[in-house]
């Protein structure tokens, strides 16, 4: 245990501000306030892969970790789309996960925002829109509010969208 | 490197009275691909178990330009571990696409059958779980992609039907469905628990939720075009993919990557390995509420990914290797950073090890949980990580030793338990030695150019390469058709075979426990999908 909390003390405090920043940062400061406002100080994000290559998935884990530490503008990820204000969504939708999102986005409570995440999600990317095993990018299966760019876009990419488009609503 | 024809199983099956053909335009000529009649094909499964071979994979494929027309071949692929590779194709009856099932032998065979039966329409006879796979009910039946007829545009019809799942019809099991969509953020599947109280009874798998057609989009597209589709088979082994893709063409084209290039694909592959390993062990702890584990891990992998985006222009490394060689190259700078940065890692996951191991919060959960025996895992076949904790211990770069891992020392954790401590003891001791391969790559990197020129060869030209990537060997075949574009396509991640030990590692094991599980294991759904 001694060994841990070490571990824990050494290791300090690595939550940084977003690269080119100070613009993110003000944005994170207004979102905050958006934040508090609107969703009662907590954004619930429910993030779905609707057949992503699970890139885009790593990329929306480590903007959990210390360095981006997404909580800290008052964001956090649900395990249900019931209890959530948001939805991230990632990869082209395959015909095997069209109802599935569907079905999700229709589990909202609304109003909901959803955002397409990278490239495939939000135009396919690498694959074909008209491809048997693809029903399309995501704003052709539910609507979509944003989209960010990007094979996988990376952390900083993601929150700023995310930053932008409640920011964005909510003005 | 021009390795002598691989004659061993040819004679093994010529004394079982098999007559065999090599495929003259098949490479490489270790690894080579032999006709065989279509009546001897379950035999020739069987000889192969005898003689302590593995199944790699089993596929089919429609013919190319140097067969006969309107023709269709079912491949088989083995490995043994001194041996090594060997195809077996075959062709199928023009009348009755149909081919005995190899399952009997090789269990691992059966979902890869129920993929050919789904994709080309063939039957296979005698096979134990004929359910259809990655074709979900609301396909039409005759949608068979795989088939020259099927355009790749095609919109199916909306088909109703249902999947029956294994189901008890005592009172005392309950059900519980999970997915496909997760309450985590990770890639979808469905799990269909037979519970009895907190216990697992069974635990069966439904994929191919994320099944994007990659194998029909494949067709048609150049090498280099197709590497930026391999790279995104399964983005967290996107170095493995595009290796496996790369290596088949440039077996198939008779190119080989200069040894620069190779130096540095090894080191893309093992820092590929690391960080996933990291990360895994972050989360695998984090299932079991050790929560400081997964801070501290995903730290780390944060600074490998942003060493990769600083030396490599990408953080997960994708689109780093063409064919012929890599499309990125280091600095004596770059070196110096990238050596400092995985001696630092190793050092930090050696020291984060000794806290993990004082801990009896976290290791009474991961010690005895989930345990695939060592005669479970080598009927399946496991792979990776997976395998070496339960004594299977395939291992290309040592099998195939391919360039660099040829003049490097591969050591392999042998581990025999089978569960989750296993399973993260494995990553652990695959880390520090991937560190050092990575150090000594660095250490000793020729200098000259990092690719050679690509030439696609001629149309009917097929190659198949073997790579171990972070997860287990990646098995990949291609055919090349006019105008140097691929013309067919086979990939088999590790996954395939890996998921398998999981439905076995859960029987008995408390439903919290699964999530734990399932991350030591982490087999994709993308690369099973495809």
């Amino acid at each position: 245990m001694l060994k841990l909390l070490k571990q824990i003390i050494m290791t300090g405090d690595k939550s940084e501000p977003l690269p080119d920043s100070d613009a993110i940062e003000l944005l994170g400061e207004q979102l905050h306030a958006h934040i508090r406002k609107h969703f009662a100080g907590s954004l619930a994000i429910r993030a779905v892969d609707a057949g992503s290559c699970n890139g885009c998935e790593l990329e929306i884990h480590a903007t959990g970790n210390c360095y981006y530490d997404l909580e800290r503008f008052g964001c956090h990820f649900v395990a249900s789309p019931r209890h959530a204000d948001m939805l991230l969504v990632t990869g082209p939708v395959t015909r095997n996960m069209a109802t599935a999102v569907k079905m999700t986005f229709a589990a909202m409570p609304q109003p909901a925002f959803v955002v397409a995440v990278g490239d495939c999600a939000s135009g396919c990317g690498v694959f074909e829109p008209d491809h048997y095993a693809i029903a399309g990018a995501v704003n052709d299966i539910i609507p979509v509010h944003a989209s960010i760019r990007g094979c996988p876009p990376e952390p900083a990419d993601i929150i700023r969208g995310i930053l932008q488009v409640i920011a964005r609503r909510a003005a | 490197m021009m390795r002598p024809t691989n004659t061993w199983f040819a004679e093994k099956l010529g004394d079982h009275g098999i007559y065999t053909q090599y495929m003259e335009d098949h490479h490489p000529a270790h690894m080579p691909c032999l006709e065989i009649r279509l009546l001897d094909w379950q035999q020739a499964a069987e000889i192969a178990l005898r003689l302590e071979m593995r199944l790699v994979a089993v596929w089919a494929t429609e013919g190319g330009c140097h067969d006969q027309p309107d023709s269709m071949f079912a491949y088989m692929g083995l490995a043994h571990p001194e041996h090594r590779h060997v195809l077996l194709r075959t062709q199928l009856g023009r009348e009755r696409r149909e081919i005995a099932s190899i399952s009997r032998h090789y269990i691992a065979a059966c979902r890869m059958e129920r993929h050919m039966q789904d994709m080309l329409g063939i039957t296979v006879s005698d096979i134990p779980d004929g359910r259809r796979w990655i074709k979900h009910e609301h396909w039409p039946e005759d949608a068979l992609p795989l088939r020259s007829e099927f355009a790749a545009t095609t919109r199916m019809a909306q088909a109703e039907g249902s999947y029956p799942y294994v189901s008890s019809n005592s009172e005392a099991v309950c059900q519980i469905a999970v997915g496909p969509v997760h309450a985590g953020i990770i890639e979808p599947g469905h799990f269909r628990f037979l519970t009895v109280g907190e216990m697992i009874l069974n635990m069966e798998e439904r994929l191919g939720y994320v099944h994007k057609g990659i194998e029909k989009a494949m067709c048609g597209k150049t090498a280099a075009a197709g590497i930026r589709l391999a790279a995104r088979i399964s983005g967290d082994a996107s170095v493995g993919h595009s290796w496996a893709f790369a290596h088949a063409c440039e077996y198939a084209a008779g190119i080989r990557p200069p040894r620069r290039a190779s130096y540095l694909r090894g080191i893309l592959c093992e820092r590929e390995r690391m960080a996933n390993h990291i990360g895994d062990i972050g989360a695998i702890c984090n299932d079991a509420a050790f929560s400081f584990m997964h801070a501290q891990m995903q730290r780390l992998r944060e600074d490998m990914a942003r060493m990769h985006k600083q030396l490599f222009g990408h953080r997960l490394l994708m689109d780093t290797l063409i064919p012929g060689g890599v499309s990125i190259d280091l600095d004596q700078r770059g070196c110096r950073l990238l050596s400092e940065q995985t001696r630092m890692l190793a050092a930090e996951v050696e020291h984060l090890r000794t806290i993990y191991a004082d801990h009896p919060s976290i290791q009474q959960r991961v010690i005895g949980s989930g345990i695939v025996s060592v005669n479970e895992a080598r009927d399946i076949g496991l792979l990776g990580y997976v395998g070496r904790a339960s004594g299977n211990y395939a291992d290309e770069r040592i099998e195939e030793a391919y360039p660099p891992y040829n003049e490097l020392e591969v050591h392999v954790p042998q581990g025999r338990h089978g569960d989750v401590a296993t399973r993260v003891w494995a990553r652990f001791e695959e880390i520090a030695d991937s560190a050092r391969m990575i150090i000594r790559l660095l250490e000793q990197l020729p200098e000259g150019a990092v690719s050679n020129a690509w030439q696609a060869p001629e149309a009917g030209t097929s190659g198949f390469s073997a790579v171990e990537s972070w997860r287990g060997e990646i098995a990949c075949w291609l055919r090349f058709g006019d105008h140097g574009l691929i013309d067919r396509f086979f990939v088999r991640d590790p996954s395939v075979i890996n998921w398998l030990g999981l439905e076995l590692a859960v029987r008995d094991v408390p439903v919290p426990d699964f999530p734990l599980n399932n991350k030591s294991f982490n087999c994709s759904y993308s690369g099973n999908d495809l």
